[in-house]
């Protein structure tokens, strides 16, 4: 490997980065750096953009940190989940689905990873996670029905979560657009994830699809800010559910997301 | 009538296409080729994400020299989400109005579908705004061959990652709660579309949530009001303006 790989990949991998420093010269900071080291930085590099508006860590407003914190146990039990499942010598992943998941999984450990460095010593510790529920989903790491089945769980749940959030992150902008960009992520694991299962990738009226009914409760609405979509448009209440998706409150998520804590 | 306005084609357009396209893909062929000439270290995977260029879509930059201002504020912001919404059902209705030869049942559902939701945004979109909404816009599809289904999925795939990367530099100029939340509902819609195209496109690989929308953080890269309206100008008729940022 050598100089020129080594800035390629710094491109690929932290461009953005710099993209978003722009006082901040790419060559100037990272050139002594590994690709490795740059990528464990790469987090803390974005959570100091993130924290500068405020100063670091203790700055941050509560209301944010709360939203963190909340953000980050989705983000650890995504991670955990994932990372369990790649472990998972049992689980028989189908080899078209293997990138998939590899790249699910290493988005859900960025989130963890960016998460922990804008809160820094705030940030909750990670909980021991049984995702089984207590029993109810007994072969999820050995049966890829099951694993695929609560994987979109998460997802569908993740973006729902993320979204009835994005209020409490007005006042602060920099972390809002942050929350947004993890959370159109969320979306496109859960489309993709949702037709690996043999659905469309879009929410129909709240169909569960075989999964707790709490996380798709709310989703058959057809108002939007006042507006009865279905008479205004003439589209059916299939399509008009599914072109629209619904938040849910933390308490919601908090319900959905409880059955995974350990007892 | 403020409907977009599909019946647009020029005679003349359909001769000079077809010689445009082959330069056009003739160009893109020789690019692939030198990018993957260069990809010489023998650890590096010539990864499938797809690439975003709409530029050699764009047509023959037809004006109808009308401008027409998105406005500033929240309003502008509901504009510029109204015209992207406008540009994208137009297209879809394009993709379904002109299908190319071998479109399998799945991908008109697919296409159905999307249009279907594209209709949905815009119609919402224009009864929010009421009074305060931007006219229909005229799209300028010329560039745009319709036969070719590699083109028609592409053209797709990268106006839905410009929708959600617009979608997601805009939620912070909305300070009210409801605009805000509302914007949310739609663009992870728009991503949904996005990851599904991008599926269609590039099989069984990372591009549903692939490393050229994403970051090495797993953000998905924002765009500002002023390079999503500069990347989707070419498309359509009027020339827009507005107080957003650009």
């Amino acid at each position: 490997m050598n100089l020129q790989n080594i800035l390629n990949d710094l491109e690929s991998v932290d461009g953005e980065i710099t993209d978003r420093l722009a006082h901040v010269s790419r060559r100037g900071l990272f050139s002594s750096l590994t690709r490795k080291a740059v990528a464990a930085a790469a987090p803390m590099v974005m959570a100091s953009a993130l924290t500068s508006a405020y100063g670091q860590g203790s700055g941050l407003p509560g209301n944010v940190v709360d939203v963190l914190n909340f953000a980050l146990l989705l983000e650890y039990a995504e991670s955990d989940f994932y990372n369990r499942g790649a472990a998972s010598s049992s689980l028989m992943v189908p080899m078209e689905y293997r990138e998939m998941f590899a790249q699910i999984r290493k988005h859900e450990n960025a989130h963890v990873r960016l998460l922990k460095s804008v809160l820094g010593s705030q940030a909750i510790a990670m909980p021991r996670f049984d995702f089984t529920a207590g029993g109810a989903f007994p072969d999820v790491f050995s049966n890829f029905q099951t694993y695929a089945a609560v994987s979109q769980a998460f997802e569908d749940t993740g973006v729902r979560a993320y979204k009835g959030q994005a209020g409490n992150l007005r006042n602060a902008p920099a972390i809002l657009e942050a929350a947004l960009n993890i959370h159109s992520v969320e979306a496109r694991h859960a489309a993709r994830i949702r037709m690996v299962r043999g659905n469309k990738g879009w929410i129909n009226d709240n169909q569960a699809t075989g999964l707790p009914q709490p996380i798709y409760d709310g989703e058959n609405t057809t108002h939007q800010l006042g507006i009865e979509i279905i008479g205004l448009t003439g589209k059916s209440r299939a399509e008009v559910t599914e072109a629209f998706d619904e938040p849910l409150s933390k308490d919601q998520v908090l319900a959905i997301a409880g059955a995974f804590l350990a007892k | 009538m403020e409907k977009l306005n599909l019946v647009s084609e020029s005679p003349s357009r359909a001769d000079g296409l077809g010689r445009r396209s082959f330069l056009r893909y003739a160009g893109g062929v020789a690019v692939i080729g030198s990018v993957l000439a260069s990809c010489s270290a023998p650890d590096e995977v010539v990864s499938k994400t797809p690439t975003n260029d709409l530029s050699k879509y764009a047509g023959a930059r037809i004006s109808n020299g009308i401008t027409v201002n998105l406005g500033s504020g929240e309003l502008g912001i509901l504009n510029y989400a109204y015209a992207l919404e406008q540009l994208e059902a137009a297209y879809y209705e394009m993709v379904l109005k002109n299908p190319y030869s071998g479109m399998t049942a799945y991908e008109r559902q697919l296409f159905n579908d999307l249009r279907a939701h594209e209709q949905i945004h815009r119609d919402f979109f224009k009864a929010a705004l009421g009074s305060a909404a931007i006219p229909g816009l005229t799209p300028d599809f010329s560039g745009i061959n319709f036969n070719q289904r590699s083109v028609v999925i592409d053209v797709a795939r990268q106006f839905e990652d410009t929708g959600v990367s617009a979608y997601n530099g805009a939620g912070k100029f909305l300070q009210t709660e409801a605009y805000l939340i509302t914007a949310g509902k739609i663009v992870s819609v728009e991503a949904r579309h996005a990851s599904v195209l991008s599926e269609l496109q590039f099989p069984n690989g990372n591009a549903f949530a692939g490393d050229t929308p994403i970051d090495g953080n797993g953000l998905e890269r924002s765009l500002n009001p002023g390079a999503v309206l500069a990347k989707v100008a070419p498309f359509i008729q009027e020339t827009i303006t507005s107080g957003l940022m650009a």
